[in-house]
């Protein structure tokens, strides 16, 4: 195995040791960094100097492939003044990281680096007080350059090994500990290569897929043919002649284990199952029809300003409704876990995003206490969420406290594709009116989701097993963010509405609601553009006052070589369209140009090019960023042009990759994408901003191809052939 | 339990399996330790499991261990290491043309299998000749560039 890939179990304990977390089997709970009341975290917990001189970061947050570890690295390494090169990063293991929390939301070079960075600041100003006293000369003369620490003006110093290599710092994290001025930057800023990218690329990259321990069992489970089907009864002679397998049956939860993969593969395909019926709902095509008349459970007005229900009652208003459909994560790796239940302590090997937090989803489901439990991350595909890897924990270790040996749940790819737990469906309405001056004078946008239960509060397996009931507490976070436009708008009004049920199970997944709200917010924006006769950059511009929001806009308008236009044109079948967005309205600036030709024959939208302006701040790790940005537009233009979970009476149907397509290699376009670095401001995610914009640029340039208006996602030819006729 | 004689990386070697018709996957990752053919899908839909046989991109998810017995079979390890890849390997590293990485092995193979028959492609043929072969996390545009520029070629 590579070292520059993955490090080995061994590797990382090594790591590990030289840091004060603790772990036992038998007693003391872990030492975390999330203490109580907000104390002080250990820095130990976060850095660990070595004898050496390589450094370890130690974080509870992970990176699936999305370089967040090289930015840790390299804001770890800017504050200490340590080369890059020495550091490795210990992620997401329950047993050797502090719990600064769980991966998502774009949060990780937020909120995880700046912990990194006042762990690193906190480190670098104990390691110059050090020195002062071996150099005798005051710290505040000192600096610290390529591991040693030098008197700035010059002469000897002493390496950072020589003064705490191998100890511990005993030490708080100073939150107020002096920063290194962003003027000074030479690593942040920097294109500084991942340390996953060789052993990816040769084969040599372990993922919790391949993780083999001594005495491993493969298990596959058996789902209903429908949501909650009882297990009426199970015909073990029916796989008998497959070598080695046993059945583990536990209420209406049913799985095989055997020492051979294919066996088990065989066996759970073989197996012999009668489920009894099961309640009927929802069919997909019903779904847009009927979500805006279901129950609403919750209903809440984020955002209400002037009079928006009078002014569109006095004006004369346009309105519009959006769809946007259940989506799955679909993640190229089927989910998978692997679990070792032991009565002295049970381990986990998973690809959450939350250690810590499936960690407790373990122990309360089980009735294990906590510190008995270890979780430690492996990387699986992109999740872009949460996906089935909860479930396939909860699986795997059902299954190994099943037969007493440690257990390797694989799930095939319908298990994924039907299983995992859904991004929600959205239905959007938008009314707005103008002013005599083409300005907005009101507008009033509505979100209507499903909600239902949390994917945690219904694990899979545990909920079959009759081992948990499913806790119904509406868990599902009501979208509000980018329902209110980034406009200047006097009288506005938006209203977000849960609904009491759920066809499917619901999760986060990439850029929660907001692709959808953006879509609605940005194509409803386009619609009033073209009612003012306006162009739909002028329109846009002469809302924003901000100068970042307007330099993204006309960055990319610039790129994708706009010209203006006014209201709706004739349709010659290429077009061009822009959105905008400010993400969470409060983060990223992001605009989006497309260029598209519309095959009116055939229905077929093919996307030319994709001109994208990113402004997140402080940029860390410029080829980073621009790969995750890159991603979220097509991961994005993939869920728009193809996506939609089929199903019926809550049975998934679209379980494999003929009948749930993606994006592929020749329809892929160009696409440039212009970062806008502000190193004076606060580093924001870029994990999903991009994907906002992405479904509003192509109805927008669809349109402007057209002078046809596609409101409900994806974009199938079969879809937009209708539209056209 | 039947055993076949399977040519890997230029190694020949007897592997068992109680049946025939196991895929070649299963028999490389579990019998023989090489992971880097990865599950995706196990239908021949996604191109994460693929391997050269005979020197061709083939997916061993759906190929049976009996109809890879007297075949060259190379895998993902039987090209470069990270010490000394390939060159498209080494492209596919240059250009950090990976996010999750998952459908990198199957990238690797198909790009490679491609330029040994068409050493320049068009980025309309490397399109083309990938097109079985699904990324998720959307890294599509670094993944044409690196096959470009391990054959020699521009992208645009």
């Amino acid at each position: 195995m590579s070292r520059q890939s993955a490090p080995s179990r061994r590797d990382l304990l090594r790591a590990a040791g030289a840091l004060v977390v603790s772990f036992s089997w038998t007693g003391s709970k872990p030492a975390t960094a999330q203490g109580p009341a907000q104390a002080a975290p250990d820095l130990d917990a976060f850095l660990a100097i070595h004898p050496d001189g390589s450094v370890t970061i130690a974080t509870s947050k992970v990176d699936p492939g999305t370089g967040l570890t090289a930015a840790y690295r390299q804001i770890a390494a800017e504050e200490l003044g340590i080369p890059v090169e020495r550091f490795t990063v210990v992620q997401g293991d329950t047993a050797a990281t502090p719990n600064h929390g769980g991966t998502g939301g774009s949060t990780g070079v937020p909120r995880g680096g700046a912990d990194i960075r006042r762990a690193a600041a906190t480190a670098r100003q104990a390691l110059l007080e050090m020195a002062a006293g071996q150099l005798k000369r005051p710290a505040a003369e000192l600096t610290i350059v390529g591991g040693e620490v030098r008197p700035a003006g010059g002469g000897s110093g002493v390496t950072l090994a020589a003064l705490i290599g191998g100890r511990k710092f005993n030490l708080k994290v100073n939150p107020n500990a002096p920063l290194k001025p962003a003027s000074s930057y030479t690593v942040v800023g920097k294109p500084v290569p991942r340390t996953d990218v060789p052993g990816k690329a040769t084969g040599r990259h372990v993922f919790v897929h391949d993780h083999a321990i001594e005495g491993l069992r493969h298990g596959r489970v058996i789902r209903p043919p429908v949501v909650g089907a009882r297990l009426v009864s199970v015909d073990e002679s029916s796989v008998r002649t497959i070598p080695g397998v046993r059945v583990v049956r536990v209420a209406n939860f049913l799985g095989v284990v055997a020492m051979d993969e294919w066996a088990a593969i065989c066996a759970a395909r073989e197996l012999k199952a009668v489920w009894g019926e099961a309640n009927a709902g929802y069919a997909t095509a019903d779904l847009e029809r009927t979500m805006g008349s279901a129950e609403v459970v919750r209903e809440q007005t984020p955002v209400n300003r002037g009079d928006a229900t009078a002014a569109l009652g006095a004006a004369q208003t346009l309105s519009a409704s959006y769809y946007w459909p259940f989506h799955a994560h679909a993640s190229l790796a089927p989910s998978c876990a692997v679990a070792d239940v032991k009565e002295e302590g049970t381990t986990v090997w998973s690809s959450t995003q939350d250690t810590y937090g499936l960690r407790n989803l373990i122990a309360r489901t089980f009735t294990i206490p906590p510190e008995k439990i270890r979780v430690v991350y492996m990387d699986g595909s992109g999740s872009y969420g949460s996906n089935g890897a909860y479930d396939a924990a909860a699986d795997a270790v059902l299954l190994s406290r099943g037969v007493g040996a440690p257990v390797r749940v694989q799930w095939m790819r319908a298990d994924e594709h039907a299983w995992d737990p859904k991004g929600p469906a959205q239905l959007l309405r938008m009314r707005g009116a103008l002013n005599a001056d083409g300005s907005i004078a009101a507008w009033e946008s509505t979100t209507t989701g499903p909600a239902g239960p949390q994917w945690t509060d219904t694990l899979l397996g545990p909920t079959a097993a009759g081992i948990s009931t499913p806790q119904v507490r509406n868990g599902g976070a009501p979208v509000v963010h980018n329902l209110d436009p980034p406009y200047a708008i006097p009288n506005l009004r938006v209203t977000s509405r849960l609904l009491k049920d759920t066809p499917l199970r619901t999760s986060n997944l990439r850029a929660p609601g907001k692709i959808a709200t953006v879509f609605a917010v940005e194509s409803f924006t386009d619609e009033m553009a073209a009612a003012a006769g306006m162009d739909p950059v002028e329109f846009r511009r002469r809302s924003l006052s901000d100068p970042r929001a307007i330099a993204v806009l006309e960055r990319a308008a610039n790129m994708i070589d706009w010209q203006p236009r006014r209201g709706v044109r004739t349709g010659d079948r290429t077009g061009r369209g822009i959105a905008y967005m400010r993400y969470k309205n409060a983060e990223n600036y992001v605009a989006m140009a497309m260029e598209v030709a519309v095959d009116r024959g055939s229905g077929k939208i093919t996307v030319r090019r994709i001109a994208c302006a990113h402004d997140c701040g402080l940029i860390i790790n410029p080829d980073g960023l621009r790969n995750q940005v890159e991603g979220n537009i097509l991961h994005t233009l993939s869920r728009v042009l193809h996506e939609e979970v089929t199903f019926q009476d809550s049975h998934v149907t679209s379980a494999d990759w003929a009948s749930y397509p993606i994006l592929r290699f020749p329809d892929v376009p160009a696409v440039q994408v212009a970062l806008i670095d502000h190193p004076d401001q606060p580093h924001y995610g870029a994990g999903e901003a991009a994907c906002a914009p992405v479904a509003a640029a192509l109805a927008n340039a669809v349109f402007d191809a057209t002078g046809v208006r596609l409101r409900s996602v994806p974009f199938t030819p079969t879809r937009v052939k209708a539209a056209l006729a | 339990m039947p055993a076949y004689r399977l040519t890997v990386n230029g190694r020949v070697l007897n592997v068992d399996s109680w049946d025939p018709e196991q895929p070649l996957l299963y028999v490389l990752r579990n019998s023989l330790g090489l992971h880097g053919p990865k599950f995706g899908c196990g239908l021949g839909q996604c191109g994460t499991c693929t391997v050269l046989v005979d020197g061709r991109a083939t997916r061993s998810c759906i190929t049976p261990v009996r109809q890879a017995v007297g075949r060259a079979i190379t895998t993902i390890e039987g090209l470069g290491s990270p010490d000394q890849p390939t060159p498209v390997q080494s492209a596919f590293i240059a250009d950090q043309a990976a996010q999750c990485g998952y459908c990198t092995n199957g990238m690797v193979m198909a790009a490679t299998a491609l330029l040994r028959t068409t050493p320049h492609p068009t980025l309309e043929q490397v399109k083309s000749s990938l097109v079985g072969n699904l990324c998720r996390c959307g890294t599509h545009t670094r993944i044409l560039s690196a096959v470009m520029k391990a054959a020699g070629g521009q992208t645009k």
